[in-house]
């Protein structure tokens, strides 16, 4: 088992998804049971399913220095970054750290690849990239380029792209470099847009529910994706630190594991999940049972939800509050980890507890503690389940700062 | 700040490197030309089926890292994992975007699950039964020094051994107007936080200050230097030379990542 770590304080984060841009918006969105799941409108991609779009992104366009990163996964980061004054609030933190003393470590599954998809269906007459697109964004990092280049960073900068654990793992390579002393604060989160390449490749796995997808119902038939940007910011919260604010949520543990069974399914008793949960709650230095929410992966593709809630029921007390935002946000991929970290925050400093959007009849597998409807409830300490391809698994833990 | 970890074990694979052990007299540059060698590697720990159908990225990868392991005598599914690639699978991101262009619907769902840049990863924890971390990641022009960095850290915080391979290969089709690397090539690595076993002892410190950058040994540059796994040589040549030296990489726009290597300890 591994080692308790100090708790590090999240000083600030934010969330822009299909449901809602920044955290106002999402809090609302949750409260009123108002999901982001619509019929598919991508014009380049006429597949036929249900999509989590960004409202506002099609408008959204980079300033004319960050023009060579333009791509739409470029630009959600900087719808993401616009919102709750989050590029103001990392910039300060530059500022006051220094530009090498602050790590940027962003995860994403695409990137910018819908821009290399736009290059090939846009090639010239001798089957080469028209001119404008011969830029850098054709690359898995084109994400860490151009949030780096936003923000002036100068310190340690990484792509995670483990799929869809991608921008929960940012957390624990965030953790250990803070741990290590090699920065003073991380910078993390994670962007991934809709394009062809998730379309037609979760379609081509059979995964793609035709209508919004319903996590844990027992008429579950597949996932709806999405795109979404998060970003957050993680502190020391010991006694140096005196402008942390003292009830800035923590960051208490984290767990991270391979299946070692398939590329594209589950293991069948979710034994990566469940390494990957306990490590949590041992680094995290607490119990099953004092976990009181389980943001699940919840897709809504029929293995995983049934790995998932057995595991549940096996591993927690009856009490405990689990669910799944998908219903609200579809699956953003490199994302998910990063937006359902913001979902788990806002229930711990809200004490408004996400129930499962479109979940009418509960599969037999699931226990009690998988919700329909949204609670109110006191949140002290809660987990984030991101499981992604590869049986690349992650597990984060958080606390609210009294009981950290 | 720096990090110390021992190289327990290497893995290479480039046409011009095939193997750790058949190899290290090039990097040591006892030769006045490199061999032009075999494109593929055997990757044996792949079932025969699977060997077919795994892509570059997979063989490449599982090559080197069976490579390390074996020489740092360790079972594979001890080590933590991290995987460095700059583009990841270049001929599936082709494959993807050109059946995107023409025929959506027709999209190979394997080729979809194979092109996740944690392919190799997941293929390396089935194939060596490790529930053990896997990370996969790039920094674009940086990523073997800050993946290099990054399995240090692990290996560091977790106290125990790490498994880095970086691994990038040749683009192809129109892609090939973007990415420049036209030479495949892998690096392993096994790091371990601890001094009790034999290796080569790695200091490594991550600063902002400018450093000189250590030269790559041109024969090999000229052959697989297009490649950005190559940043790997100076490090490599001084584990072939088993010379005490220090030397510095590019990490990022603005950061140098220092080593500080000295001979392997038997």
């Amino acid at each position: 088992m591994p080692a308790r770590i100090p708790p590090l304080a999240i000083t600030a984060y934010t969330a822009t998804c299909a449901a809602a841009r920044g955290l106002d918006a999402l809090s609302e969105a949750v409260r009123e049971r108002r999901g982001g799941l619509h019929e598919n409108d991508l014009a380049d991609h006429p597949l036929a399913c249900f999509i989590g779009r960004v409202a506002g992104l099609e408008e959204t366009r980079l300033p004319a220095a960050f023009a060579q990163h333009d791509a739409r996964n470029n630009r959600l980061a900087w719808l993401g970054l616009n919102q709750d004054g989050f590029l103001d609030t990392a910039r300060a933190l530059r500022d006051r750290y220094g530009a090498d003393r602050v790590a940027l470590v962003l995860g994403t599954s695409t990137s910018s690849i819908g821009e290399t998809e736009t290059a090939y269906r846009h090639l010239d007459a001798d089957g080469r990239f028209a001119p404008g697109q011969r830029r850098a964004v054709h690359q898995p990092h084109s994400l860490g380029l151009f949030v780096q280049d936003v923000l002036g960073l100068d310190g340690p900068c990484l792509s995670i792209a483990t799929a869809c654990s991608s921008s929960a793992k940012v957390f624990a390579s965030a953790e250990r470099l803070l741990r290590a002393g090699i920065v003073d604060a991380a910078i993390v989160g994670g962007v991934d847009t809709l394009c062809g390449s998730v379309l037609y490749g979760f379609n081509s796995l059979g995964l793609v529910a035709p209508q919004a997808c319903r996590p844990f119902d027992v008429a579950r038939c597949g996932l709806s994706l999405g795109e979404a940007a998060g970003f957050a910011i993680l502190e020391r919260a010991d006694g140096t630190n005196t402008h942390v604010n003292k009830s800035a949520p923590r960051l208490v543990g984290y767990g991270e594991s391979s299946d070692a069974h398939h590329m594209s399914a589950p293991h069948p008793q979710g034994l990566g999940a469940q390494i990957a949960i306990e490590d949590a709650l041992a680094r995290a230095g607490i119990a099953s049972a004092d976990v009181d929410y389980i943001n699940l992966h919840g897709t809504a593709t029929p293995q995983n939800d049934a790995v998932e809630a057995a595991l549940i029921t096996r591993l927690f007390p009856l009490t405990a509050l689990a669910s799944s935002t998908k219903g609200w946000t579809g699956h953003a991929l490199g994302a998910a980890g990063i937006v359902e970290a913001a979902m788990t925050l806002l229930a711990l400093e809200r004490g408004l507890v996400p129930g499962t959007l479109n979940l009418d009849t509960p599969d037999p597998v699931c226990g009690p503690q998988v919700m329909i409807d949204n609670r109110e409830r006191t949140i002290d300490v809660a987990l984030s389940n991101s499981f992604g391809f590869g049986g690349n698994n992650c597990c984060l833990a958080f606390a609210r700062a009294q009981v950290a | 700040m720096s990090i110390d970890v021992v190289i327990e074990g290497v893995g290479v694979w480039s046409p011009a490197l095939p193997g750790w052990q058949a190899s290290q007299h090039v990097l040591a540059g006892e030769v006045e030309s490199v061999p032009a060698g075999s494109a593929r590697p055997a990757a044996a720990l792949l079932a025969p089926a699977e060997r077919r159908r795994a892509p570059d990225s997979v063989l490449f990868a599982l090559e080197v890292a069976q490579q390390a392991a074996e020489m740092a005598a360790r079972e594979g599914r001890t080590l933590h994992g991290v995987f460095a690639s700059d583009h990841g699978d270049l001929a599936i991101n082709d494959y993807l975007c050109a059946t995107l262009a023409q025929a959506p619907d027709q999209l190979s769902p394997t080729k979809f699950h194979n092109s996740v840049h944690n392919a190799p990863a997941g293929y390396w924890a089935i194939a060596t039964g490790c529930n053990a971390s896997t990370t996969a990641l790039s920094a674009g022009d940086y990523t073997f020094a800050a993946g290099l960095f990054e399995a240090a850290l692990v290996a560091q915080s977790e106290d125990a051994p790490v498994l880095f391979v970086a691994c990038d290969l040749p683009a192809s089709g129109p892609l090939a107007d973007v990415v420049s690397s036209r030479t495949p090539f892998a690096v392993a690595l096994v790091l371990s936080p601890r001094r009790d076993r034999a290796g080569a002892a790695l200091r490594l410190a991550s600063q902002a200050r400018p450093a000189a950058l250590a030269p790559e040994p041109a024969l090999l540059h000229a052959v697989c230097g297009d490649n950005p796994v190559a940043r790997s040589l100076p490090l490599l040549v001084a584990l072939a030379r088993k010379e005490r030296q220090t030397l510095a990489l590019q990490a990022g726009p603005r950061l140098y990542l220092e080593l500080e290597i000295s001979p392997w300890l038997n």
